[in-house]
């Protein structure tokens, strides 16, 4: 049942990725140009919406589903990981005019040619597990 | 039901999103992505070539259906609730476009990248492979995308997750602003 629920979150996910033109190419290359305010919008509005959900998680401990407290972990303190890291991030994700999210959205959309940016992220992230001890983090 | 075909405007879009991740941590999950490109690699047996994919995978199942589900939701958006136009971006990006030789009467995504044909062409090839290494290398070494720094990790106030969207923006910038017109 609960597998059920897991894919119909990612249906829904899909969806919204794919009408609010997040997953299209050219909503990310304008974004970049500071030419429209449609992807701010859509970032501001589920940052503003995330805060105030995440707000009263906190604030009436509220439990999940299953009764457990919802905790989230907190990411460990550091500059150069997330900075280095978000920058490599930052130059394919204007590249490719995809994030992870909507790769998979457009996987499913049928466009073969995503499929190689898929592929390549995979091999990407393998290759960050062979080389990681070596980058300062 | 003429609503469904339109391109959503940004404020249900964003709403809705922060509504999904809400909905994960209600599942007792969080709102991640890129989490599943480590997932597979563990699952293909790269836990022999570094401890970084030594997990219990199949521990993170449930993300990987979430991953079923959103191609499935890619699939009917596509077919079945859009008529596949080109975003109604600005005339200044129209104009951009034209100066890195990129047609402004397209589709969803750009013909010249995303098109079976463009493929017969090696640049596009190594375009799509090498943004997607970036993505993924990025990703791992940021400790998250979009989904986990720009919308989970902030909506948590965490400072890390905004030095990492700073940095997805620096990246952004230079790759459109300064390597773009190199590229094309």
């Amino acid at each position: 049942m609960k597998q059920i629920i897991y894919i119909l979150i990612g249906f829904f996910f899909g969806i919204v990725m794919y009408k609010s033109e997040a997953a299209s190419w050219f909503r990310i290359y304008e974004m970049f140009q500071f030419q429209a305010f449609h992807m701010y919008g859509i970032i501001g509005t589920a940052l503003a919406f995330g805060m105030l959900f995440v707000f009263l998680i906190k604030r009436f401990q509220i439990k999940s589903f299953d009764g457990n407290p919802i905790k989230i972990a907190p990411k460990e303190k550091s500059f150069s990981r997330y900075m280095y890291g978000g920058i490599i991030f930052g130059l394919g994700w204007a590249l490719a005019g995809a994030c992870p999210g909507p790769i998979f959205v457009l996987v499913g959309a049928g466009y073969l040619p995503i499929v190689i940016v898929l592929a390549s992220a995979t091999v990407g992230t393998f290759l960050y597990g062979i080389v990681k001890d070596k980058l300062p983090h | 039901m003429e609503f469904f075909y339109q391109p959503w405007p940004w404020y249900i879009s964003g709403f809705l999103i922060a509504c999904i991740m809400l909905v994960l941590l209600l599942m007792g999950k969080k709102f991640g992505m890129s989490s599943n490109l480590k997932t597979f690699c563990a699952a293909c047996g790269a836990g022999k070539v570094s401890p970084f994919f030594q997990l219990d995978w199949k521990s993170d199942k449930w993300n990987l259906l979430v991953v079923v589900g959103a191609m499935l939701g890619g699939f009917v958006a596509s077919h079945y609730l859009s008529n596949g136009e080109m975003p109604a971006i600005s005339e200044a990006t129209k104009a951009s476009l034209a100066s890195i030789h990129i047609s402004s009467e397209n589709q969803y995504l750009p013909k010249e990248l995303f098109s079976i044909s463009a493929l017969s062409d090696i640049k596009t090839i190594l375009i799509l492979i090498i943004g997607g290494l970036l993505i993924g290398f990025g990703a791992r070494y940021a400790g998250g995308c979009t989904s986990g720094h720009a919308i989970s990790g902030l909506s948590n106030l965490q400072l890390p997750s905004l030095i990492a969207v700073i940095g997805f923006f620096i990246g952004g910038l230079v790759m459109v602003h300064v390597l773009f017109p190199l590229i094309f």
